[in-house]
């Protein structure tokens, strides 16, 4: 399996500047794939282009040839910066797992989830607490490629070893291909198999 | 020469009265016991685990914790123990804030307006163009809205207004992510910079192996509270010269030093261990570990750990 953009231009309003300008890129199954470039050259939209959660004005995002499912769980799953946005408040952790069909003692188990968290609500647990619920839900068995958008910045250098720890465990047991958005070249260095830099890459400058 | 702090904090603790089970409520230690100092021309680095207090402890010396919040110990700036009162005439002018979240930007106020006041004088003018143009933000960033920043160059934009501001103390709430290196380091120099100066910087970072190269002491902070505070030089050393279990711990976990994490968790404040935090983590746990840990001197800094040598 592949996910390919292909000659994706993006910008945020008709007249505002191009934040991408004639930008593809594919990543495999089994590819680690670290996307570096300076704040504001259009990393996190990119990445969003690709998971599905932005239309690109221009060009397309093809897995395996085919623009990504409209309906049912998406093949790509998205990991944001920050977790606490991305959890509904109002939920116990137990059910936002069971939403994802997630609840299961082996994915438990090896993202270090403990059983106490589980009736607690977002805003008791800490930012590498609530991550890890993320990497959790993301790994349902359709899954096929992960991008992760400064999954770890926000957190402390050891919860940060241990998520990515995990992470690639999975990602390796499961050939899964995955892009992560990273600032920390030295980060990269220990996980990407290739490193793309948005900035030689895309076509137009920016504000 | 022994210099006088601007900024001491004596054994400050923290808790939240929150809800428990149907009407009953109950105290959330977050903060315990915590002693830090910052001296004028001194960089303070603050690391540690996510969730351990380090910016409760920016918005306890700010004045800007919730209604449920209460506060016990001191917090004195230049000798003067601080009320609630003298903080809010303080801050913004004396102590500045570059708070964690790019969200405290005022969506409804251009960001040129957010860093200089609403009727800036010709000098603050000039000091925002100089500053902008160090953090490469092109002219004409002035007159956009926060929602057309990007990440990036929000955490920008929040440094440039405290640094601005002329404040004595700088209570920097990680102003680095989402920054590239360049631009990382080059929020770090000014805040050096102005250090140099003679004002102070207290810098909240889980950029640590940025954060040991500028500074001049670095705390490390583990389930709200101090477990070591040292020499910057000592973290640039890596874990011989380090003493605590943890500080050697965080510093092993870097990706160039090796990217090993120490298996377990910081433990939620409703359930602190007895005696030292740390200790359901640590290797070296003896019986004495569950009695009272208090912070001992050893090899010129400061640790709560008694099997440190």
């Amino acid at each position: 399996m592949q996910i390919e953009g292909k000659n994706l231009s993006f910008r945020y309003g008709p007249k505002l500047p191009w934040v991408l300008k004639d930008v593809s890129l594919t990543v495999k199954e089994g590819e680690r794939v670290g996307l570096v470039g300076p704040s504001g050259y259009g990393k996190s939209t990119l990445v969003r282009i690709l998971a599905g959660y932005l239309k690109p004005e221009e060009g397309q995002v093809l897995l395996d040839g085919k623009p990504l499912p409209a309906k049912g769980v998406c093949p790509v799953q998205l990991i944001y910066q920050h977790p606490e946005n991305a959890i509904n408040p109002r939920w116990k952790m137990k059910k936002v797992l069971q939403e994802s069909g997630m609840f299961r003692e082996d994915i438990m188990g090896a993202l270090g989830i403990e059983k106490d968290w589980l009736q607690r609500y977002p805003r008791e647990l800490s930012g590498g607490e609530l991550q890890r619920f993320c990497v959790a839900r993301s790994l349902f068995p359709g899954t096929h490629f992960l991008f992760a958008d400064e999954m770890s910045t926000m957190l402390d250098v050891i919860t940060q070893a241990q998520i990515w720890d995990l992470m690639l465990k999975e990602v390796e047991a499961r050939n899964l291909g995955l892009l992560m958005v990273t600032h920390n070249m030295e980060l990269a260095k220990k996980i990407c198999t290739r490193t793309i830099n948005l900035e030689k890459m895309n076509h137009e400058m920016k504000i | 020469m022994k210099r006088q702090p601007v900024l001491s904090v004596e054994d400050l603790s923290v808790s939240f009265r929150m809800y428990d089970t149907g009407l009953e409520q109950a105290d959330l230690q977050v903060i315990s016991n915590l002693t830090l100092d910052v001296c004028p021309g001194e960089i303070v680095a603050i690391a540690g685990s996510s969730g351990s207090g380090k910016s409760l402890l920016a918005h306890a010396v700010m004045g800007l914790l919730p209604g449920n919040a209460s506060v016990t110990g001191k917090i004195l700036y230049k000798g003067m123990l601080l009320s609630q009162k003298e903080k809010e005439k303080l801050r913004g002018k004396e102590i500045a804030l570059v708070p964690q979240s790019v969200s405290y930007l005022d969506p409804l106020m251009t960001v040129g307006a957010q860093v200089t006041g609403r009727t800036p004088d010709e000098k603050t003018l000039k000091a925002q163009k100089e500053i902008f143009q160090r953090f490469h933000l092109k002219e004409g960033t002035e007159k956009l809205y926060p929602f057309q920043l990007s990440g990036g160059m929000a955490r920008r934009i929040l440094v440039s207004t405290a640094v601005l501001s002329n404040a004595q103390i700088i209570l920097a709430d990680e102003p680095t992510p989402g920054l590239d290196l360049e631009m990382a380091v080059e929020a770090l120099k000014i805040f050096r910079e102005l250090a140099d100066e003679g004002k102070s910087v207290l810098l909240i970072t889980h950029d640590i192996d940025l954060a040991f190269h500028i500074a001049d002491r670095v705390a490390v902070f583990y389930a709200g509270t101090t477990v070591e505070i040292a020499d910057a030089e000592d973290f640039q050393k890596g874990p011989k010269a380090l003493r605590h279990p943890y500080s050697k711990a965080l510093w092993e976990a870097l990706p160039q030093n090796g990217f090993k994490p120490i298996p377990g968790f910081q433990p939620y404040a409703k359930d602190l261990p007895k005696g030292c935090l740390f200790s359901p983590r640590c290797p070296y746990k003896t019986e004495e570990c569950e009695k009272e840990i208090p912070m001992t001197k050893v090899r010129g800094g400061y640790v709560r750990c008694i099997h440190a040598d």
